[in-house]
């Protein structure tokens, strides 16, 4: 179900990006030194931070001998949100949220290098303005990085919407809060750009399966998009040399 | 091109709310003019021409126009016109347009998107150089006008250092406000107000006309008529705290000093009384109602009254007859609660057809304007084209309302033709009604298959092949736009019990339109066919409609078929909806077919299955009206029209055989089914039908006026209702019985469109047919609802995957209001028409006819004329009548006049006023001394004129049957299509 007014007439929507636009993204590496790896990044005006702990050995409950496990705890600010919120985790969205970034990570973690250890990831949402899960899985992807684990590729997240201006649909890529809450539909896709397969896809409310591929590939080019910055991030984290952390644990 | 700016807002919701929004600035907008070199255009994202000719004499350079907000929303129609181009439209100002309006918006748009007009919107909002932040304490209303300010002086400076040869297009700020043009001129920005510019282009005849007069503000109170309306924060605030209601006013089409608002939480709605009661709303504004308290609530005043006076400038005449005649009377229980306005919320304005009363001063250029709609006040208006226009309908523009002026102003839009012309008569009759009913566009016509289109093969192997199977129609004669057909046959027998195969097949219209094509969304905007007495606007090209998907006699058509197995006894056993290909066996109208039935001895293939059609009918008829379903009616008449005038020549009720009813009970059966089979599909977004029932206070007049004539009804339930409406009957008074169908039908509620997943599933009830679902499917050449559930009917039986936009429920809700919407607007279109037509009928004749009472009034009563169908007041004068409230009865020595009496009336047109004319009641009997006409021989000569000159133009022209124009071609449907 396209929304009606995400796009003007010019073809630019709410907040003057195009439709193939992502919001600003910046980031950086390293921004903890008791976590074994941590990032910071910010989609537009939605904030994360991801601090990653371990590999460590693994409670002897969890234990798995075949892979590595992996812990996610998602949580978000009370005062991330335009109007309090009273738990900032451990209800159902957060468990959800939770899930589904573990779904995400693990598929790009090489999980098989440790066997009986456990990985623990925690996401802080400090400000939400639409895509928390996009942007705490590329900061969850950064953070894994800057720790050191092993992975396959990085692992992204982007969201898309429907816009329709006069008669055409035209995909939105990277919704952002208000566009979000214009009851039009959102796919969120977690990815491994690099080699073309696709982590965990969600959809929030119906479309039609005519749109479905367009949104769908959208979505994809904003994992790849998103994808070259933040390796143009962590090539720029290393070149500016070994961080304090870094040379404490060495 | 990365740049964001994040700026604050606080809005409320219940609580102070702080809103982070992000905001793009971009260096990639264009500025869309081909003086400039900069800006990486593409050749078709050149709209400004280089250097365009200037238009106005004010101004000899060539410049580019920047409206602001006020000029855009006061002066759309100027706009509208060919004369302004190369305009610049600044986002901040089409933001605020559409926040302010969104029909003016729409119409700017239109505007924008014609090529041919140089319009321009230009992202200001956006771009990195015209910006502008809210400085603290600033009014959102100044910083729009200062980036409108900005955007200006920006263009001038990005034109003039991109010009290679010092030769650049000026700016213009066109604005109305004079701080904003004053602080302009400040910043060095050419300004004038769009009065001064208009009125110095030209070549373009009548564009001054049209330019909206200055709107007074408010809070002026010179000379003031009326008081002063709220503002909309005061509005809010009362309307917040339960002092004021919100509610849509409806002007009284009686008495122009009364109307109504109905309001959310009471039961009746609030009357307005007065100049000051109802303080310059229009009829379908949304208004803000102070209620009195109740001591002074009053009850309507039932009088007729109509605006006489001669232009009395501006002051507000005496209201008395009114108010004396609304006095209250305790315990009375039509006391209703009043109210009076005190702000307009919305105005609904729109544009209305009437015609120029010129001032009688020579060479004057204020006069009034009469609109058509009785319930719209006069309008002033400045022309200096009065000669021309009194003799033409004109369409007018309502601007303002100003505290000190007795009427609306106004500017003109366009002349229609001259009065009384049939075609000019016609289009008032369609713009009235919003109708569209422009030549199909190019682009519409394109999507259409050739001429001499067949059915290609793929098609035939897809469908299931009917065409031996014996199918015939029936249909009213002349009727061109043939969509349904029908066959039956027997089957042989289960349980002892013969068994038929009984097959309704409707054109299959939606091969032809496909979806989100030109002319699916012409036909989606135009919603349904209208038929008028002398003209039928199309709701898909003629190609289509008349010939491609009309089911002909003997041609292979493509139709989307329903299929029952039932027993004698009209049981349905089985159902099946294929797609198909059918050869209609014969095209007959109603009587053909009633002959063939009686016709005992023809054997032939079509009798035989019309026997058998008759036969289910009946029983379907029967179980139908047990179940509760009404019979209702309303008048009906067809004109016989000269074939080369177009001019109703005779009128005569129509009639009804058993035919009509036949037909009728198989689309009702075949639409029953339809909307079970997409229902159980689609449960959230089938389109369905309603009819509700109506609420027991509509009936109130109803039962007492029955109750005069002995008879108690029974309102209860449907079938209760129904059952005692079958009981009424006084046998030496045939007609009663139907008298008190007619009245029965207007209590009813509209039936209505509705999209599934928007309602509960207890309301889906049809209360007219009695029946739990329903929706339409049988004409989908002149409707567009059975087009959208021929389409969801494909989906859910053939399985290929439904269209997007069929599914999302938003969208079709939206469209089934539209739907209902041009649905009312085509029924009072077709019923203009045929009063249309009585007029040119009568306009030449006297006639003594028998008539029935519909209602009493406090001054008239209001009688219906069997023979014509024709409704009308036939005034009392209050000195020789006295009105009963208790009984509603007017008396007269010993002369009782009620409901449901029998009179005898002369009628004759009374043309004194060009724009109403009217048809004159008058009494003749019972005879009333000094009041009721006395025949003489004069009249009855007149009379006989008319009678004799009818059959002598049957010889000479070749006369043609038109359905009158009440509905559609097909007298069956067109009951259904009023009741439901």
């Amino acid at each position: 179900m396209p929304a009606a007014d995400l796009l003007s007439s010019q073809g630019l929507r709410l907040d003057g990006r195009r439709p193939n636009e992502l919001r600003r993204i910046r980031c950086k590496l390293g921004v903890f030194t008791q976590p074994d790896g941590s990032a910071y990044l910010e989609q537009g005006n939605t904030k994360v931070l991801a601090a990653v702990y371990g590999p460590h050995q693994a409670s002897k409950s969890k234990m798995s001998t075949e892979a590595v496990v992996v812990n996610c705890q998602y949580s978000m600010a009370t005062f991330s949100t335009g109007e309090r919120k009273n738990r900032p985790r451990g209800d159902r969205k957060s468990q959800e949220m939770s899930m589904h970034l573990r779904q995400a990570l693990t598929a790009a973690i090489k999980t098989e290098m440790y066997p009986r250890s456990q990985i623990d990831i925690y996401i802080e949402v400090l400000q939400a303005d639409g895509g928390t899960y996009c942007a705490s899985v590329n900061a969850a992807s950064l953070a894994l990085i800057d720790a050191g684990i092993p992975l396959r590729a990085y692992v992204t997240a982007c969201s898309a919407s429907l816009g329709r201006r006069s008669a055409t649909h035209e995909p939105l890529v990277d919704v952002s809060h208000i566009e979000e809450a214009a009851d039009g539909v959102c796919l969120t896709v977690a990815s491994l750009p690099s080699t073309g397969s696709i982590a965990l896809l969600e959809m929030s409310n119906r479309l039609h399966m005519d749109h479905f591929n367009i949104v769908l590939t959208r979505a994809m080019q904003g994992c790849r998009d998103i994808e070259v910055i933040l390796d143009g991030a962590v090539r720029q984290h290393l070149a500016e040399g070994w961080t304090k952390q870094d040379v404490i644990t060495i | 091109m990365w740049t964001t700016k994040t700026f604050l807002t606080k809005t409320k919701r219940g609580n102070i709310l702080k809103i982070v929004r992000e905001h793009y600035l971009r260096d990639d907008l264009l500025c869309g003019s081909a003086a400039c070199n900069t800006c990486p255009h593409k050749d078709d994202e050149l709209v400004l021409e280089t250097s365009p000719k200037s238009p106005c004499a004010l101004f000899d350079f060539p410049h580019y126009l920047v409206l602001d907000t006020n000029v855009v929303l006061h002066q759309i129609d100027v706009l509208e016109e060919d004369a302004l181009t190369n305009v610049i439209i600044l986002q901040t100002v089409l933001e605020e347009v559409k926040h302010q309006n969104t029909a003016v918006f729409q119409r700017l748009l239109d505007i924008i998107s014609n090529k041919k007009r140089k319009f321009y919107s230009f992202v200001n909002e956006h771009h990195k150089d015209t910006y502008i932040e809210r400085s603290p304490g600033e009014k959102q209303n100044d910083r729009n006008d200062r980036s409108i300010r900005k955007a200006t002086s920006w263009y001038e400076y990005h034109l003039s250092i991109n010009s290679l040869d010092g030769k650049f297009p000026k700016i213009i700020l066109v604005t109305d406000d004079e701080n904003n043009r004053k602080l302009a001129q400040e910043d060095g920005i050419i300004c004038c107000s769009i009065k001064d510019y208009i009125e110095n282009v030209s070549g373009f005849v009548g564009l001054v006309d049209k330019l909206s007069k200055n709107v007074m503000p408010e809070t002026c109170s010179k000379d003031a008529l009326y008081p002063a309306h709220l503002t909309p924060s005061q509005i809010h605030e009362g309307i917040r705290c339960g002092q004021l209601y919100q509610g849509t006013y409806h002007a009284s089409r009686e008495n122009f000093l009364e109307g109504n608002a109905s309001v959310n939480g009471f039961e009746k709605s609030i009357l307005l009384q007065g100049h000051i009661g109802i303080n310059r709303a229009i009829d379908g504004d949304i208004v803000a109602i102070e209620i009195f308290p109740k001591e002074e609530w009053r009850k309507p005043s039932n009088i007729v009254l109509e605006d006489k006076t001669e232009d009395p400038e501006n002051i507000l005449e005496e209201e008395t007859v009114l108010l004396d005649a609304a006095k209250p009377v305790d315990n009375d229980d039509e006391i209703t609660p009043t109210g009076k306005v005190v702000g307009i919320i919305r105005r609904k304005w729109r544009q209305y057809c009437g015609i120029l009363m010129p001032s009688k001063f020579h060479g004057a250029t204020r006069h009034l304007f009469t609109p058509a709609e009785k319930r719209i006040p006069r309008v002033r208006i400045e022309t200096r084209q009065s000669e021309i226009l009194a003799s033409q309908r004109i369409l007018v523009a309502l601007d303002s309302w100003p505290r000190n002026s007795r009427y609306p102003l106004g500017h003109l839009v366009r002349a229609l033709g001259p009065i009384g012309d049939k075609d000019a008569e016609n289009e008032v009759i369609l713009l009235e009604h919003d109708v569209p009913h422009a030549r199909f566009s190019e682009a519409v016509l394109n999507c259409l298959p050739p001429n001499d289109w067949t059915i290609p093969e793929e098609e035939r192997q897809k469908r299931v092949d009917l065409r031996d199977v014996c199918v015939c129609s029936v249909d009213p004669p002349g009727c061109t736009d043939i969509d349904d057909a029908l066959h039956a046959r027997r089957l042989g027998s289960s349980d002892g019990l013969a068994t038929y195969e009984v097959g309704v097949h409707i054109a299959d219209v939606t091969y032809f339109v496909k979806p989100d094509t030109a002319l699916d969304k012409e036909a989606a905007s135009r919603s349904t066919t209208v038929y008028l007495v002398d003209r039928r606007i199309d709701m898909v090209p003629e190609l289509l409609s008349s010939n491609l998907c009309s089911l002909r006699g003997g041609e292979e058509r493509l139709a989307f078929s329903c299929v029952w197995e039932m027993d004698e006894n009209a049981n349905v056993l089985s159902t099946k909806f294929h797609k198909s290909i059918i050869k209609s066996k014969a095209a007959m109208t109603y009587e053909e077919a009633q002959i063939a039935i009686d016709d005992s001895s023809r054997k032939d293939e079509i009798a035989k299955s019309l026997r058998v059609l008759n036969k289910l009918a009946k029983k379907l008829k029967k179980k139908r009206l047990d179940s509760g379903a009404l019979l209702l009616a309303s008048p009906e008449i067809r004109f016989q029209v000269d074939s080369e005038t177009h001019d109703p020549i005779e009128v005569q009720a129509k009639k009804i055989v058993d035919t009509n009813s036949m037909v009728e009970e198989f689309m009702l059966l075949a639409n029953t089914s339809v909307a079970q089979k997409i229902l159980e599909e689609f449960p959230q977004c089938a389109m369905l039908r309603r009819h509700p029932a109506p609420p027991p206070a509509n009936f109130d007049t109803f039962l007492k006026a029955a109750r005069q004539q002995g008879f108690e009804i029974d309102v209860s339930t449907n079938k209760s209702f129904s059952k005692s409406l079958n009981e009424a009957v006084i046998p030496e008074r045939p007609f009663f019985n139907t008298l008190l169908r007619i009245m029965a039908t207007r209590c009813m509620q509209q039936a209505a469109y509705f999209v599934s997943g928007s309602l509960a599933a207890d309301h889906y009830y049809h209360y007219g047919l009695a029946c739990p679902i329903y929706t339409h499917f049988t004409s989908p050449i002149r409707r567009y609802a059975d087009v959208v559930v021929h389409r969801l009917l494909a989906a859910s039986v053939a399985g290929a995957g439904p269209h997007a936009a069929l599914l999302d429920a938003r969208r079709q809700t939206a469209l089934a209001d539209t739907l209902n919407y041009r649905h009312r607007h085509a029924q009072l279109a077709g019923r203009a028409s045929v009063a249309l037509n009585t007029h040119i009928l009568f306009k030449n004749r006297v006639e003594i006819e028998s008539a029935v009472v519909l209602a009493v009034k406090r001054n008239a009563l209001q009688v219906l004329i069997p023979k014509y169908g024709l409704e009308g007041p036939l005034y009392l004068p209050s000195e020789k009548f006295t009105y009963n409230e208790e009984e509603h009865v007017q008396k007269c020595g010993d002369v009782v006049l009620k409901t449901f009496d029998e009179l005898t009336v002369r009628l004759s047109l009374d043309s004194s006023n060009l724009q109403h004319r009217k048809l004159v009641f008058e009494l003749v009997e019972p005879h009333v001394p000094g009041f009721s006409y006395v025949p003489d021989a004069g009249n009855m000569e007149v009379d006989d004129v008319a009678e004799t000159a009818a059959p002598s133009s049957e010889k000479t022209h070749k006369k043609r049957e038109i359905p009158a124009a009440a509905a559609a071609p097909k007298p069956s449907k067109k009951r259904k299509s009023r009741r439901k």
